[in-house]
Order: structure tokens, then sequence, then C-alpha cells
């Protein structure tokens, strides 16, 4: 991180309000300390985020006193985009893929920190960690840049951006070791509690707001449940669990048998989409 | 917050010697493979069939569209398990012989190498290039695989003469650990489970192996380094330098040096965000606030001041070039070594290795996938130790300033003394006095453009109206300079780069002695004549580009070489064959298709007078 904060005239940190952009707040905190991170973060927002994570957003800002920016598409708002009509895949387009370039051209960052890990899907798996993108945000997986050792290539041309991922090396436990061993603050839906959910292909969805269009026959139900991930919830699976707190997690996560991205309902819509969606420019 | 400890290692091997079948394998039997994922995994092995009825493990591997089509790995892929006793983070290294650097970049933060065999096709040019790479980047634990051994029977004789071969041929490389194998990726024998079909095999299996082998490194054991990656100032009572530290171990109280300049300063506090430490390790980031006011910024650094690393500006190193332009002596490149960045170029390669043979050949350039010694100048002195004493401050990496990419990966060998122990020689009459004896400013005037643009028409004229005006010039002619200094140089890339690099110094001189230069010189190279503009001193270069088009240039063929070029008689001329790098900001161009060489002239004497170098004109006479 001081890397990037030290080579980069603009750079941000990619603020999702998941565990993992929990974990890199706190590693800002930690790498600039006694200065505050001289960077701000960028929250790319669908609309469609829990109500929780939003208010947990808001209490971490105003807690840590970080430069929050806020960015929704507004042209995919008054377009009325929408998970349930549009689709996942549209929906993620529009709303995240598209609406982060839209933030990343607007403040002109030339250096954008996110939470990704390779141990998460099999693209990523072979992502650098100073990951190239060219003046339209585009990924080439063909053209990497070698990267040895602890030296990171910094050098780009106007335009051109960097994005970094400083846990790359990181599995999901790592993760939750790291969040139980340093008490770091996380959004409450990771914790198992009693929430309405209905069943839908398979994943519970969390009736978060009552823009959630009830399918025939389906009808919310009190479960104990919990998320391994966190994304919009009309996208997000919940799963049911007894974990409410961060050993009973960790001793949850030694024991999983299924992987976090299961989750995701973006992942699945055609095989290599992860893929896909990466060279258009999603993080 | 890692209670169980790490092996970082890598696997390499060629295309069909069934490497990611083998990572499947270790991810499945150590049951690290989620639900979903198995159900995905069945689905494809059903689709694309590689495997018959049985799972494809490599399909889990190879996650991108592409080579999943074409069937090889083309990039690095890195995967994590773990069993009872260690983590493992695996890097999944290409086969593929164009795609070296990535195997490089995989070895470069191992702690061992998995190097598969074919058991049927036993040792490959490339089971060679990969130990030699392996070898090259430090890594000092080899496990030698030989895969396959289900379809050769489980032969032991078909192992034993494998493992003799793949002994006799490593000996050189100084592995310190190396155990040889039998394993079927394929069926699981000797992966986890010893399996039955190999009962003459009574070594441990790769499970074994990879939990006994000493991880990390001893960096914790070497003299205290750390590269200051960034200076924290959040107001003025403080004051910190903060980094990770490379090697060794720092207390509050130990005397620290700064490599380069040799201030001294002790440390008073290791500061971080849960509180001042007493002591910091190899591996840990920290904000060191020392007890001196000193100057280190961002590059240089820190070190124990008893036990310092080597600072100068040239070195020794065997360098891997990673690019498809190859790697030129002469030219600048920037060099990344620590958190410093230098200006740098390689001033000679003296040999490239054959990896297959470990054979030292005569060298001028390194291309792509190559492996060289080399002299290494770097603009200013740096900081480093050998790669063999300190595998943490003896590597760099270069890049190219214009594309910006990562063109070549270097471990340090050792220091270049000549460099050290010639000081320059201070002169007592310089640059100033000499020019101020002839009443006038020195500075290089750089004619650039094709052959029969018009440049030594241009220089000449312009030369002449100096003449009379009473200015000290001197002409170095391109065409005139192969006749001598430069005769023992062709029109390679690499000869192109040593013949501009000494009409720069040799400009270099004359500006010294006072002189205005006229320098007529195709130079097609951005990079080249950017060296030569930071060889001379600021406002000392003037680069101007006789923009003529190549057709015109052709028509006008004073010399006839285009024709004999086009004819095949001239190999690599500028314009037909080899390109030319038009400037992007000249101090003047001027249009030699539609200017009078008269006009044009006059126009670089405009230029003279406007950079103010006949400013002093008044004063001579």
């Amino acid at each position: 991180m001081r890397e990037v904060a030290a080579s980069f005239e603009n750079p941000v940190m990619l603020y999702s309000i998941g565990k993992d952009s929990s974990v890199m707040l706190h590693l800002a905190r930690k790498a600039f300390f006694p200065a505050p991170p001289p960077f701000p973060f960028l929250h790319v927002d669908t609309t469609w985020k829990f109500k929780e994570m939003i208010a947990f957003r808001d209490r971490m800002a105003a807690e840590y006193g970080f430069k929050l920016l806020v960015h929704v598409n507004q042209d995919g708002l008054k377009r009325g985009i929408n998970p349930f009509v549009h689709g996942s895949a549209l929906h993620t387009d529009v709303m995240k893929t598209e609406a982060l370039k839209q933030a990343l051209d607007r403040y002109k960052f030339d250096a954008a920190f996110g939470g990704a890990r390779r141990d998460e899907e099999k693209s990523r798996a072979k992502e650098r960690v100073f990951s190239f993108r060219s003046a339209n945000h585009r990924w080439d997986p063909k053209n990497q840049r070698p990267e040895l050792w602890n030296l990171y290539n910094t050098r780009i041309n106007p335009g051109e951006s960097i994005r970094v991922f400083p846990l790359s090396n990181w599995t999901e436990l790592d993760v939750w070791q790291y969040i139980l061993q340093e008490e770091i603050p996380i959004v409450p839906l990771y914790f198992a509690a009693v929430r309405p959910v209905v069943e839908r292909n398979g994943m519970l969805i969390l009736v978060d707001d009552d823009r959630l269009p009830l399918l025939p026959g389906e009808k919310p139900m009190m479960k104990k449940v919990r998320f391994r991930t966190l994304g919009c919830y009309p996208l997000t699976g919940a799963i049911e669990s007894d974990a409410a707190t961060l050993p009973e997690i960790v001793a949850e996560m030694e024991r999983a048998r299924t992987s976090e991205r299961q989750g995701r309902l973006i992942d699945h819509d055609q095989a290599g989409s992860m893929e896909k969606k990466k060279q258009e420019g999603y993080f | 917050m890692i209670e169980k400890d790490l092996l970082r290692f890598l696997t390499c091997g060629s295309v069909d010697d069934g490497k990611s079948t083998l990572i499947g394998r270790l991810l499945w039997d150590a049951k690290l493979i989620f639900d979903d994922q198995r159900q995905t995994l069945e689905a494809e092995s059903r689709r694309l069939g590689t495997a018959g009825a049985e799972i494809d493990f490599a399909l889990l591997l190879d996650g991108l569209q592409a080579e999943r089509e074409q069937g090889i790995t083309i990039d690095v892929a890195y995967r994590f398990f773990a069993t009872e006793k260690r983590k493992f983070i695996v890097a999944d290294t290409p086969g593929h012989e164009q795609y070296t650097r990535n195997m490089a970049t995989g070895a470069s933060t191992a702690d061992a190498a998995v190097i598969l065999v074919d058991a049927r096709k036993g040792l490959l040019p490339q089971t060679r290039r990969h130990s030699f790479i392996v070898s090259l980047m430090g890594i000092r634990h080899v496990i030698l695989a030989i895969n396959k051994m289900d379809a050769v029977d489980y032969d032991e004789g078909v192992f034993a003469a494998i493992r003799d071969d793949y002994m006799a041929f490593a000996a050189p490389l100084g592995f310190a650990g190396l155990a040889c194998l039998p394993i079927s990726a394929l069926r699981g024998d000797m992966v986890y489970r010893r399996g039955d079909s190999m009962p003459w095999y009574d070594g441990p299996t790769l499970m074994n192996c990879l939990e006994e082998i000493q991880s990390g490194s001893d960096a914790a054991l070497l003299p205290f380094r750390m590269p200051v990656q960034w200076v924290c100032r959040p107001d003025a009572d403080f004051r910190g330098y903060c980094g990770s530290v490379e090697s060794g171990r720092l207390h509050v109280g130990d005397r620290v040096a700064v490599a380069n300049s040799g201030q001294i300063s002790t440390v008073r506090r290791i500061v971080t965000f849960d509180g001042d430490l007493q002591e910091a390790v190899a591996g840990e980031a920290v904000n060191l606030v020392l007890a001196d006011e000193i100057d280190a910024s961002r590059g240089e650094m820190l070190a124990a001041a008893d036990d310092r690393p080597d600072s100068c500006d040239q070195f020794m190193a065997k360098i891997i070039w990673m690019h498809a332009a190859p790697l030129l002596p002469g030219r600048k490149y920037l060099m990344k070594i620590g958190a410093d960045l230098v200006p740098t170029q390689v001033s000679e390669v003296k040999y490239k290795v054959n990896v297959n043979t470990f054979e030292e050949t005569a060298a001028r350039s390194l291309a792509l996938n190559e492996i060289g010694a080399c002299n290494v100048a770097a603009d200013r002195a740096v900081a480093f130790d050998p790669y063999g004493k300190n595998r943490g401050t003896g590597r760099f990496i270069l890049v190219d300033r214009y594309s910006n990419a990562t063109v070549g990966a270097g471990v340090i060998e050792h220091a270049l003394r000549r460099a050290t122990n010639v000081h320059r020689q201070k002169e007592s009459v310089d640059k100033a006095a000499r020019a101020a004896i002839k009443g006038q400013k020195p500075c290089v005037l750089w004619f650039t453009g094709l052959s029969g643009s018009g440049k030594s028409t241009l220089a000449d004229l312009v030369e002449r109206a100096l003449h009379a005006q009473g200015r000290h010039t001197v002409i170095l002619d391109g065409d005139n300079l192969r006749h001598g200094l430069n005769r023992d140089l062709g029109f390679t890339d690499a000869d192109r780069v040593e013949n501009i690099r000494r009409v720069a110094e040799v400009a270099k001189l004359f500006v010294e002695a006072g002189l205005i230069v006229l320098v007529s010189l195709i130079s097609p190279f951005r990079a080249d004549r950017r060296m030569a503009r930071e060889l001379l001193g600021k406002g000392e270069f003037l680069e101007i580009f006789v923009d003529t088009p190549v057709d015109i240039c052709r028509a006008r063929d004073p010399k006839g070489l285009y024709a004999k070029a086009l004819a095949g008689e001239i190999p690599n001329f500028t314009g037909v064959q080899a390109p030319y790098e038009p400037p992007e900001a000249p101090e003047l161009r001027i249009d030699g298709a539609s200017t009078e060489p008269e006009v044009g002239a006059s126009r670089v004497l405009a230029l003279l007078e406007a950079q103010g170098f006949e400013a002093d004109s008044a004063s001579m006479a």
C-alpha cells in the first residue's frame, strides 16, 4: 500500500463494505500510522446493497474519519436497471462495472486497491498483485507484466491505471482468522441471526426491503442464516448457520465444503464469466 | 495469524508432463475441492472429454479461457491448500517454451520447486531450462517428480535411468536439497498415498517431501536491511521511515546507516499501529523514527551500520530477458531495485548462457527468454548485496522507459570495483572556462531523420553560417564516423545503439571543450536520442527533426542506398527493413520535402538565438 501511495498521483481504495474491504481498511490504517491513509475510499453503490451494509459504511466513515466517495451510475438508475427485470448479468454490468469505470474516470484515479484474492475464482488465480489496465480499463490476461519478487512495476502512461490487490495471497480462512485476531469490525450480516428469507434457484435470498418481488408460491420464512460474502441482496445467497461469533465463524470455515462464491449469482451465468467481466473492467 | 508455517513452491515441466493434473490431484486428495467446484469439474470433464470417463484435474487449474481451449497453461496461477502440518501456496508455471518469463515470475517467490518429467520421454530441453532458472532464482530445494509411471508399467529401470541422468545434469546447479521420486498424478500413486504399484520404491511420497522441506528463508539471520518505501510526516514533529524489513533484526538503540550516503543514526522508536516495538525482524512492516535528522528519501536503503551493503553504480548481474524487443547494451532502462528507481544501462553483455548445456557463448544482446551475464551501469549509486548472499536485496527488474513494460529481471553477482576505484579527476579548467574563451555557449545540434532526408546538407549550411559568425564548431557525421571511430560497428540494432552512444559521448567531450557540435545521424530510436539528451547538460541538446517522407528520400537516393536496400543488398536499412521512430517533441521540426535548405538553416540559427545560445554574441568581437 505504501508502494502505491508513494508511486501514484491519485490512488483510491475501493470499499465494498464486505469483510475483505474491512481488512483492507484496517491494513491501510496500519500501513500509514500515525498518518491517516493518504487516499479516499470509493464505494460503488448499485442501490441494491443490504441496508445494514450502508449503515455500517456510514458508521465506519464517521468513526475513522476517512474520506468516503459514493458513486451511483445515475444513467443506470434513470433507466431503472434492476436485477429482477434485467437479470443479474446486465445489472452487474451497468451498476457495477460501468459505474466503477465512470467513477475512476470522473476522479481520474491512476491506481485502485481492491480486495480480490487469488483463491476466489480461477481467473483471479492468475491476476497480478499490480494489475495493469489500459486507458479504457481493460485487462489483457495474455499480456500481463511479469511480476517478480516484491518488485512491483508501478510505471504507467497517462490515462492508464493499475489495480492493486494486496490480499492476493490470502485465503478466505486467512481473512477470517485475521479479523478474529485483530478484532476488525464487520457488517453484522456475517453473523448468524434469524432473518426473513425466500428460497429461490437453490439460494436463500434475504427479504431486505419491499423491492423484492415474491414469485407465486414464495413466502418469506424465518431462518437462522448468515452470509459468507456480501453483494447486492437479490444476488447474494445466505447460508443456514448458527455461527454468531467470530470464533464460531472460523470454526465453521475450517469445516466448509463449498466455496464462498457459490453464493454469488453472477459467477454462474456462463462458464468463464468472471474472466469476461474482468476483461471488460469488473474488479 | 498464520499458525501453521507456509511453504511456497512452484511446479514446472513441459506441456504434457501433467503439472495441472498433479496440482489438481494435490488439491483433490487434500479435500480442498469444494462441493460446488467438484460438481462444476465433473460436468466440464464430461463436456470436454479430455480424460475419458475420469475427472480431468487439470480443468481445476486452467483458469483462462484461451488456454482452456488451447489446452496449455499460459500464465502463472496460484493455488492454496493445507495439510495437517503446513499451508502451501503453489505456483503453476507454464511449460511452453515461449513463456519462460512466467516461470521466472513463479520461481521468484518460491522456496521449493517440483520439476515434472514424463517417464515416457525423460529429460527434455525444457527440463534443463527450468532447472537452470530455478537455480538462477536461488531456489535451493528441488523435487524431481518422474510422472506418468503408470504409462511405463511402473518400471523401476525407467525411473532409475531418468534419476541418474538428472543427478548428473543438476550437479553443477548447486541445489541444497534434491529428491527424485516416481509418481502417477493421474492415479495418485506416491502423491499422498504410496499406492501398491511401486513396491520397489521406499523413499518419501511427494507430500512427505513437501511437508519436510525447510520453508521460508534465513533472512532474519542476515544483516539488517530495509528499503525506505515512504517517509511518514503527518506533522512537523514526526518523521518516520516506513518499509518492510527485508532481512535481519533491528532493536531500538541500534545504529543504522543510509547505505548510499553513509550517514549514520540510531533507532529511537519502532512505531506500529499496535504500539511501539522493541524489536523488528525480517518480514515485518515498520515505521522507524531515528535519533538524528538524516536525509533518506524513498528508495534509499537503511542498513546495519556495522555490516553494510555495497553501494556503487556498476555491477555484474545475470539477466533474464522477458520482452520481444531485445536487450540492447547502451540503451537506457529504468531499474527498480528495492524501492529505488534509477535510469540504468547494460554496458556490456559478457556472454549468454545456453540453458541446455550451460555453455557460455559470446553475445551482444539478449533476446526474449535468453539469459546472460551483463555488466550493468546505473546513473547513480544503488545499494545492494549479491543475490547469493541476500535474496532480498540482490535483485532488480528493468522497465522500458516508453511502454513501461517490465522487460527484464536480474540477480546481482558482484559489484564492479573498477567503477568505485576510478574516481573522476577534478578539472581546474572547466567547460564554462573553455567556452568563455571562445565567447560562446556550447551545445549539440542533433539532426535526425531518414537517409536522404537532407540532414547533412542542412548541418553543413548551418556550420558554414556559424563559422562565418566566428563560432567554433565541429560536425560529427554518422557516415564519416563509420570510417573511423565506429568502423567496427554494423547495422544491427545493438550496433546502432553503440554507434549512437559513442557519438553522444564524443559530442559531450566537444561540448566540454566549448564547441557547438553539429551531429548528423539517422539515429532511428527514440530511446537512444533520449540517452544522448540525458548525457548532456540541461538545454545543451537541441533535437532537429529533418522530416522528409520516405518516398521522397527514396526518390532522391543521393547515395543509391535505397535502391540497394530494396534489392536486398543492404539488410536493416532504416526506412526499408528497419523502423524509424520520429521524435515526439523535437526542439525544431523541418519539413524536408517543402523547405529549401537555406530556409531550414536560417530556422536552425533562429532556434539557437531563441534558446539563448547567441546571447553572448555582444561580448565577443
